[in-house]
């Protein structure tokens, strides 16, 4: 009788040892990467991302043999500062609401004539293999660091980009029956020991959205928008998220709209 | 063909602060691919600082240090407008070398 009693003690012991373990796991995680955030202080090696894209940005390429600098981000030909900040948004010659990614896209198709498979063969870049959309996306989003997020949100193409966002924010599907809200519609919960933001709440959407793209430490890459989107979809065993599509777009809305009047930060370093 | 070096180097009181981003893979050679083939080691081996000339910074480096390399280091001797040259040389032979103006 004695010594079932004294295993349970001892297992209960022991996960309370466990989760203490992961309690200071969990802080001494965070802790490492604000260190590593105070030590970078200003820097951030995103800015190896934007000066590249800075100069894929100016250089005439593509059977057009054009630069970047005619490109409309939705205030006028060539105006990149700020830009970001009122992205995704209705455009008339395209007849689309596009985030940052998708008119990228557009005019590296239209001004520079390069087609759209070949400039998009590297979407998300790993190690040698250097995404262009990644540099041009950091490039364009650091020109709107300090700006507060402000989306035009006046055509219904850009209303119903938002309805579709946000109905997709809580449609559960897949193996797992997730939806984006499972994770990311309380307060307080994490994956794992990362802590996961809010992102129905004005809060918890700016923390987020402020600093994505954002420079991702464990891989040494920087991410867009769409990839941290297609990741989540993967996360969840969802089919994988086209890029550009609708639900990646609509998504971005919902977020971007949640976050409004937050001051971006953007590109961020995570962990 | 690798990137430009990111560097901001400005006096601090008596001393030069040095900040360094550098773009490398800096492949340990311990790490597989998807195929489970090994990638091949790429790492920066040596990295040097001189001011005007002057050495001021010789470090040997290895596989243990991060992708895309972050260095910061601080030293006497350097004034506003001395020329800070950095170079590196990694396990593929490939050099790289950037200059600034200290600010």
């Amino acid at each position: 009788m004695n010594t079932p009693r004294a295993t349970r003690r001892a297992l209960l012991v022991g996960s309370l040892l466990l989760l203490a373990g992961a309690a200071q796991a969990e802080t001494s995680t965070q802790d490492a990467i604000a260190e590593y955030r105070e030590m970078f202080g200003d820097d951030n090696p995103a800015e190896l991302w934007q000066s590249r894209g800075e100069a894929l940005w100016h250089t005439a390429r593509g059977p057009k043999q054009a630069n970047l600098t005619a490109c409309d981000l939705g205030l006028g030909p060539g105006v990149i500062e700020g830009a970001y900040a009122q992205l995704p948004r209705w455009f008339d010659d395209t007849q689309q609401v596009q985030d940052l990614e998708t008119r990228l896209v557009s005019c590296v198709t239209t001004l520079q004539g390069i087609p759209r498979e070949e400039f998009l063969k590297v979407k998300f870049g790993d190690g040698e293999k250097k995404s262009e959309l990644e540099a041009l996306t950091a490039y364009v989003v650091a020109a709107s660091r300090g700006k507060p997020i402000a989306l035009p949100m006046q055509h219904p193409a850009e209303q119903a980009a938002y309805a579709l966002g946000k109905a997709a924010f809580s449609y559960r599907a897949g193996p797992h029956d997730f939806a984006c809200a499972t994770c990311h519609g309380d307060a307080g919960k994490r994956i794992r020991l990362q802590e996961l933001p809010q992102l129905t709440t004005a809060a918890g959407a700016r923390e987020a959205y402020t600093h994505w793209p954002a420079y991702r430490i464990s891989q040494g890459e920087l991410r867009t928008m769409e990839w941290r989107l297609q990741d989540c979809f993967r996360q969840q065993r969802l089919p994988q998220l086209k890029f550009g599509s609708e639900v990646a777009i609509g998504l971005t809305m919902f977020l971007a709209k949640n976050a409004e009047g937050g001051t971006l930060a953007a590109p961020g370093i995570k962990r | 063909m690798s990137d430009p070096m990111r560097i901001r180097a400005a006096v601090k009181g008596e001393k030069v602060e040095v900040k360094i981003l550098m773009s490398h893979v800096m492949e340990t050679g311990q790490r597989k691919d998807a195929e489970g083939a090994v990638v091949p080691a790429h790492y920066i081996t040596k990295v040097t600082a001189s001011c005007n000339g002057r050495d001021v910074l010789s470090a040997d480096w290895g596989p243990s240090v991060s992708k895309n390399p972050y260095l910061s280091f601080r030293f006497k001797g350097g004034a506003k407008g001395d020329k800070l040259k950095v170079t590196w040389t990694d396990t593929a032979g490939d050099s790289r070398s950037d200059e600034v103006s200290i600010g």
